[in-house]
């Protein structure tokens, strides 16, 4: 393999043949193809060696980003654990393992092609197999010539590490997808078809042509296609209806069961002790529309997890020391007492102590606090945070599942199984639906007991198959279940239908700031006062260099590419700022009361940073949190009718700024931890308002848990995200308002159809109390109702979503 | 006429025997994955090729 030339930045920019990012620091070269950091490179030449670069012909630079990777060599050292290998696979025996990996970066076509070809890397890899809408990989190998942990270093090498988390080893349940439905759906679908085809020469008379035998064989058929159905498709209303009935409740399921059983044992009777043909056809085409309804409400996510809490977000391992040597374990065997180590960028996995190095600990997933914190030798430290800067060590003092962060978890909030809402629009109806429907069916049995009872009973029956709510039952499915595409088109995915309910009677709307309405990375820096020289430049640039602090950080990723001087005497005074000597002069750069220099006018806006050189302020760097680009749009369409509120976990020094940009009517709090953001949650809903909460982080969970609708919003969905209602990309954020506006809207619809299903009902009522409802009208009146109605609110829906602006191009 | 009969235990047996079918099918996750199959088929497998190929000149 030829070595690669370093060639500095000044080629036109080149993006990168692996990741195909634009190569802004560097470019590294291996036959004429530009990398943009030795990770890119290093897996192209995996993925020469072994002759798979038809992985670049199969889509267009397909590669993940290896900037950010690490390459430990010990950090999957947990693996070898056999507790842990026993927890993750699928299956093992002597000779084989299956293991499903879970890889969110599979993205492509060529992502399915690599995984799928690992044998072709490794001898002992039998097969990869990849579901892509899971973006997980099932890999089955052979145990003696590759272990678990080499697996895993493999994919890792080629930019597909999988994404182990602590939730995977403590409860590594198959999930069982609930098929039922389906087969449900696939039965009554089975028997309708059929009992179609046996009464169709019922209801036109050719049943006569083929002589009486054929009639009764017809009608005996009907009644075993009918069975199945009855007792087998129709059970989830039975169970549903029951459970209403037993707290003293009428749901949609309670007239639907009766119209069941109205149809079943009425057509059962004129079979049997009438010779008749019955209502079978009618039963089986009714179970059938229904189920296709409770189907199309059903849409899940498969990526996406609506219940994840802290585990998730926890490592599997640490770094432990023990007799002075380093060893990774699984978290579930750390103890107190125990001394870690933890480097840049990792997690501190337990509340401890800190015994050697500088902690810069970066709360902003956990607090919302955007500025990481620095601690002391001999501070607590709480689980959760991450450390920015040098490895530090610590001691455990708590276990990981008893620390200040996972607290959060066992408030009441969080262990409270939640309510089924009854309150939907379908039960508020359908109780005085069912009582409307009794009393005209009894009244209509008295009236004609009078003159001809066998004909009362028959309109009695008539007027419950007649109403049998089966239209009206569609209509709240197919509307909720059309908004949820619409939503899921624009990247905003709810856990289910319900959620669309709430959503519309959402009078007070909670945003967290950090991470939520600001992007932590977009964080925008001006300069003003005397211009810089490059000099100067490349004097602040060594001297934030040296330090970690956030606001360092982004002054350093302002001034760019710059060549670095020698700076001595390097301070750093936590929180207040920087000073150096720079060819014997002393510079300095923090806050105003630190630099001790005079600067004309005080704005508040943002952090400011000022630069001065012998005690004498040059200019100052505004530094502002970068506010989401619709963020003051958002927050201004959603404030229409709705109250809004902002919940911060960060300190109010941008207080000002933010209330200039989104004006006076927001309220706004700072310094709220997690559970002040719960307490402040539960509070707004004991004042009787429906609450829409709007949050990223862990810190947000328990606000979200305590809303009526809880919303994470999410960089990239299959990223953490906390427990919620509903996951919003970030890119959708900008539509929120209208998301809302059409959740009422779509209640609307729903209303609208509600109308129109009882136009039938009316109509079909009028001829049922007169005796005259015969089989045929039934299996005529009962689809043209359904068919319509389904018809209404997907045109509705679709075309109320193309005037909001909500219509999206598949992607 | 009676025929019929006969025709009608057959359409019964064949439509389920499609149901059952359709029921095998969902058991084994058949429709669990409706993306990756796509991507997969149009793969081509290279290596084989290559052996075909060679296979082919030797026989020449």
């Amino acid at each position: 393999m030829q070595k690669p030339d370093q060639i500095p930045n000044k080629q036109t920019e080149a993006t990168c043949y692996h990741c195909g990012e634009s190569c802004k620091e560097e470019v590294l070269y291996i036959e004429e193809k530009p990398f943009c950091c030795t990770g890119c490179k290093l897996v192209y030449e995996v993925l020469q060696e072994n002759e798979l670069c038809e992985y670049y012909e199969l889509a267009d630079r397909p590669g993940i980003s290896q900037k950010e990777s690490e390459n430990r060599a010990n950090r999957f050292d947990y693996l070898l654990d056999e507790d842990v290998v026993h927890k993750l696979v699928d299956y093992q025996d002597d000779e084989m393992l299956h293991i499903t990996f879970s890889i969110p970066l599979i993205h492509c076509a060529s992502c399915i092609w690599l995984l799928e070809n690992l044998h072709r890397l490794h001898g002992g890899i039998l097969s990869g197999r990849v579901n892509f809408l899971k973006k997980t990989v099932q890999i089955k190998f052979k145990r003696e010539e590759i272990s678990l942990k080499e697996v895993v270093q493999l994919l890792s090498r080629i930019g597909y590490e999988p994404s182990i988390n602590l939730s995977d080893i403590e409860k590594k349940t198959v999930k069982k997808i609930d098929r039922g439905l389906i087969y449900r759906l696939a039965v009554a679908g089975f028997c309708f078809g059929n009992m179609m085809f046996f009464s169709l020469p019922e209801y036109f008379s050719e049943a006569e042509l083929l002589g009486n035998g054929f009639k009764g064989l017809f009608n005996y058929l009907n009644v075993a296609l009918a069975l199945p159905v009855f007792f087998y498709s129709a059970t989830g209303y039975y169970r549903s209806a029951w459970q209403a009935i037993r707290q003293y409740k009428v749901n949609m399921d309670v007239p639907i069961v009766l119209g069941i059983f109205a149809l079943f044992f009425f057509s059962l009777y004129e079979i049997f002790f009438q010779g008749q043909e019955g209502y079978l056809d009618t039963l089986g085409g009714l179970l059938f529309f229904l189920l296709i309804g409770k189907l199309y409400q059903q849409k899940t996510y498969d990526t996406l997890s609506f219940d994840r809490d802290y585990k998730s977000y926890f490592p599997v391992a640490v770094t432990r020391i023990k007799q002075d040597r380093e060893e990774v374990i699984p978290l579930s065997k750390l103890e107190v007492g125990n001394l870690i180590n933890v480097r840049n960028g990792e997690l501190i996995p337990a509340d401890s102590i800190l015994l050697a190095g500088e902690a810069y600990i970066d709360y902003s997933f956990v607090t919302g606090e955007e500025v990481p914190v620095h601690k002391q030798k001999g501070a607590l430290i709480y689980a959760g945070g991450r450390q920015k800067g040098n490895p530090i060590s610590l001691t455990v003092q708590k276990s990981p599942s008893q620390g200040y962060l996972t607290d959060l978890w066992n408030n009441e909030a969080f262990t409270k199984e939640e309510q089924p809402s009854l309150d939907s629009l379908a039960q508020k109806i359908s109780g005085k639906f069912t009582f409307t429907v009794l009393a005209i069916a009894f009244f209509t049995l008295a009236y004609w007991s009078f003159y001809d009872l066998p004909k009362g009973v028959q309109a009695f029956t008539a007027v419950l198959i007649i109403t049998c709510p089966c239209a009206l039952a569609m209509s709240t499915p197919f509307t909720l279940g059309n908004t949820l595409r619409i939503f899921g088109k624009g990247r905003f995915y709810l856990k289910n239908a319900h959620v669309i309910e709430k959503m519309a009677a959402v009078d007070t709307v909670i945003f967290d700031k950090t991470g939520t309405l600001t992007d932590i990375r977009k964080a925008s820096v001006t300069y003003e006062g005397t211009p810089l020289t490059e000099e100067s430049k490349s004097a602040i640039k060594s001297l934030v260099n040296l330090s970690t602090h956030p606001l360092s950080n982004r002054v350093n990723a302002y001034l760019g590419n710059l060549p670095l001087v020698k700076i001595e005497e390097f301070h750093e005074e936590q929180g207040k700022g920087l000073s150096g000597r720079y060819k014997s002069q002393e510079i300095k750069l923090g806050s105003l009361t630190y630099v001790d220099g005079d600067w004309p006018e005080q704005m508040d806006s943002g952090n400011l940073v000022y630069f001065a050189i012998e005690g004498e302020i040059i200019g100052r760097f505004i530094i502002k949190s970068g506010l989401r680009q619709d963020a003051p749009k958002v927050l201004k369409e959603v404030g229409q009718g709705r109250q809004v509120h902002i919940l911060s976990g960060d300190h109010n020094h941008e207080q000002g700024y933010l209330s200039q940009l989104f004006g006076a009517g927001v309220k706004m709090r700072f310094n709220q931890g997690p559970i002040q953001k719960l307490h402040y949650l539960k509070d707004l809903k004991y004042m009787g308002r429906h609450t829409l909460m709007l949050g990223d982080g862990l810190n947000d969970a328990g606000a979200l848990k305590s809303s009526d609708v809880g919303i994470a919003l999410t960089d990239g969905v299959t990223h953490f995200s906390p427990a919620s209602d509903a996951i919003m990309d970030a890119r959708a954020l900008s539509k929120l308002g209208a998301y809302l506006d059409f959740a009422k809207s779509s209640k609307r619809i729903i209303k609208s159809s509600f109308g129109l299903s009882f136009t039938y009902n009316a109509a079909g009522v009028y001829f049922a109390v007169q005796g005259l409802v015969s089989p045929v009208f039934c299996a005529i009146l009962m689809p043209i109702s359904s068919i319509s109605v389904v018809v209404f609110t997907t045109l509705a829906t679709n075309i109320l979503a193309n005037k909001k602006g909500l219509r999206f191009k598949q992607y | 006429m009676e025929v019929i009969f006969v025709l009608i235990a057959i359409s019964l047996l064949m439509a389920s025997f499609f149901l059952w079918l359709f029921f095998k099918a969902m058991k084994s996750g058949q429709f669990d994955d409706d993306y990756t199959p796509s991507v997969r088929i149009l793969f081509e497998n290279k290596i084989k090729e290559e052996n075909k190929k060679n296979q082919t000149n030797k026989s020449k």
